[in-house]
């Protein structure tokens, strides 16, 4: 038996992959960890960092910390990072929905209802994060003409889309006895709404191409396209129409409130690249059964024997 | 090379102008349609009258710019024009330009109509011009990319407005919101942001996909 040498792209994503779950634990310590010792433990394990520095590190570590896992993948066929990554979410989801329904006080103003903004913020960030990416592999395909990219793209779109439609029921749910209406013509909701509509199109592109080349290149212009209309809608829209909320930050929100909020945004965080890493597998497949030759018959590989 | 472009595009649009008479023709009956969602309510008629008219300019936008790359998908005749020792840039721009002047001969001819249908005259006939231009462009450089991807396809006709509606959201509610301005007076003096929001999206999508284009119709 000889044993098998690592080529240096493997040893390159295995130190990828290191960095990318580091950068992960520290953001799942600094971002929950912490807040929950300091509630219920009422021990300081904050490391004398002040709350900003906190704050920065749990969310840049996480984002970062996800996308070299994603970008680090080799879209292989083991299934092991995949799996790992669904029992983490569902352990984090579990976590959050246990504080978020039985731990965390009701709000004082909007009452019980308020609890679906643990699963809705979450949501929205995820799924920017998940379209963001999408951006990033658009470029990265375009320039490098790497087909995994193509296959991430494809993957993080899709799981962008799901998210951005949970989005939309979740505010409704949560508009209707607040706000009196289902649907409001806000900022946020409206942007959230023409992005699900433009991400939508490039997929029914996608669909409508046969070549795969094309395909590629198409959906990556059209996705950088559509991304950099984000900005525009959102400011457009808030110019025509305001009525949401102001976005919360850790200051104007309470700390019991943290722990459900941070606990299953990285229960999402987890399951949104676990999704996308599936997703993007399947892509792959499906482009190496196009790009493969037609298979020959038996009787021409009986003659060629 | 922009010129010669550009000179091919005219050329080609004058030779198939009974085609431009029939988007009018389009246009026109759907601002006609417009009016019966509404009721003969003369004031709520005035009041949407701009919305109207760019949705109806939108619609019609869908059809001409379907239809310009019909020449190029005749024959593989795009194939040929890209074997050219021509730059594609020079040929997208010659084509968003075409697109561009003959949506707004079509929205300023349109204007007359909704003038008549729902009484929203207006004699800021240079500032209405000028929003009719800038929306115009705002649909002709994104419409012109994604016409150039979705006439080699299938079910092209589906595939274009699906792409393109969501995209210029942000160009179209600002010159439906300028052209209102204009029509029902401006007291807040909010016309001139909206325009600033106009040239913003014009001059950032001009030069995107101007840039991408090159990728677009690569072989």
């Amino acid at each position: 038996m000889t044993e098998v040498a690592m080529t240096p792209t493997q040893t390159r994503s295995n130190l990828g992959r290191a960095i990318a779950i580091a950068l992960l634990c520290i953001a799942v310590y600094i971002g929950l960890v912490v807040t929950l010792a300091d509630e219920y433990l009422h021990a300081d394990l904050s490391l004398g960092l002040p709350l900003a520095v906190r704050t920065l590190i749990a969310v840049f570590g996480g984002l970062i910390g996800a996308i070299i896992f994603l970008a680090g993948d080799d879209l292989g066929g083991s299934l092991s990072n995949v799996k790992l990554l669904f029992g983490i979410a569902v352990c984090f989801l579990v976590l959050g929905t246990y504080f978020g329904l039985f731990v965390a006080p009701p709000e004082r103003f909007m009452g019980e209802v308020q609890r679906i903004m643990y699963v809705h913020v979450p949501t929205a960030w995820n799924g920017l994060l998940a379209l963001t990416f999408a951006f990033a592999c658009a470029i990265l395909f375009l320039f490098k003409g790497d087909w995994k990219w193509d296959a991430l793209m494809e993957g993080s779109i899709e799981v962008g889309v799901v998210l951005g439609f949970l989005l939309c029921c979740q505010g409704a749910i949560w508009a209707k006895p607040t706000w009196g209406v289902w649907w409001d013509w806000d900022p946020r909701l409206t942007t959230t709404a023409v992005l699900i509509f433009a991400f939508l199109g490039i997929l029914a592109l996608r669909k409508f191409v046969d070549d795969p080349v094309k395909r590629g290149i198409w959906s990556s212009v059209a996705t950088i396209i559509a991304y950099v209309d984000v900005p525009i809608v959102y400011f457009s829209v808030r110019w025509w129409n305001s009525l949401h909320q102001l976005q919360s930050n850790p200051n104007t929100v309470s700390e019991p409130f943290w722990i459900p909020l941070r606990a299953n945004a990285f229960g999402i965080l987890f399951l949104m690249t676990a999704f996308i890493l599936l997703r993007a597998r399947v892509s792959k497949l499906r482009l190496e059964n196009e790009l493969a030759p037609p298979p020959l018959l038996e009787a021409e590989l009986g003659e060629a024997v | 090379m922009l010129t010669a472009a550009l000179r091919k595009e005219m050329l080609l649009q004058w030779r198939t102008r009974a085609q431009m008479m029939a988007v009018f023709v389009f246009g026109a009956a759907a601002l006609l349609l417009f009016s019966f969602a509404v009721g003969p309510v003369a004031e709520a008629l005035r009041l949407y009258s701009a919305g109207f008219l760019w949705l109806g300019l939108l619609l019609s936008s869908t059809l001409t710019l379907a239809e310009s790359y019909h020449a190029e998908m005749e024959n593989r005749a795009l194939e040929g024009l890209l074997l050219l020792p021509a730059n594609p840039r020079a040929l997208y721009y010659g084509k968003a330009i075409a697109n561009w002047i003959q949506l707004v001969i079509l929205g300023m001819a349109l204007v007359p109509v909704m003038v008549i249908l729902y009484d929203a005259g207006t004699m800021r006939i240079p500032e209405l011009f000028v929003v009719v231009a800038l929306g115009a462009a705002g649909l002709s450089a994104p419409g012109t990319l994604y016409a150039a991807m979705t006439a080699q396809v299938r079910s092209k006709q589906t595939l274009l407005p699906l792409l393109l509606f969501p995209l210029i959201v942000p160009a179209l509610l600002a010159s439906v919101k300028a052209t209102s301005l204009i029509i029902l007076g401006d007291p807040m003096g909010q016309l001139k942001s909206w325009i600033s929001l106009l040239i913003a999206f014009d001059a950032i999508y001009w030069s995107l996909c101007g840039l991408l284009f090159g990728r677009v119709v690569e072989e």
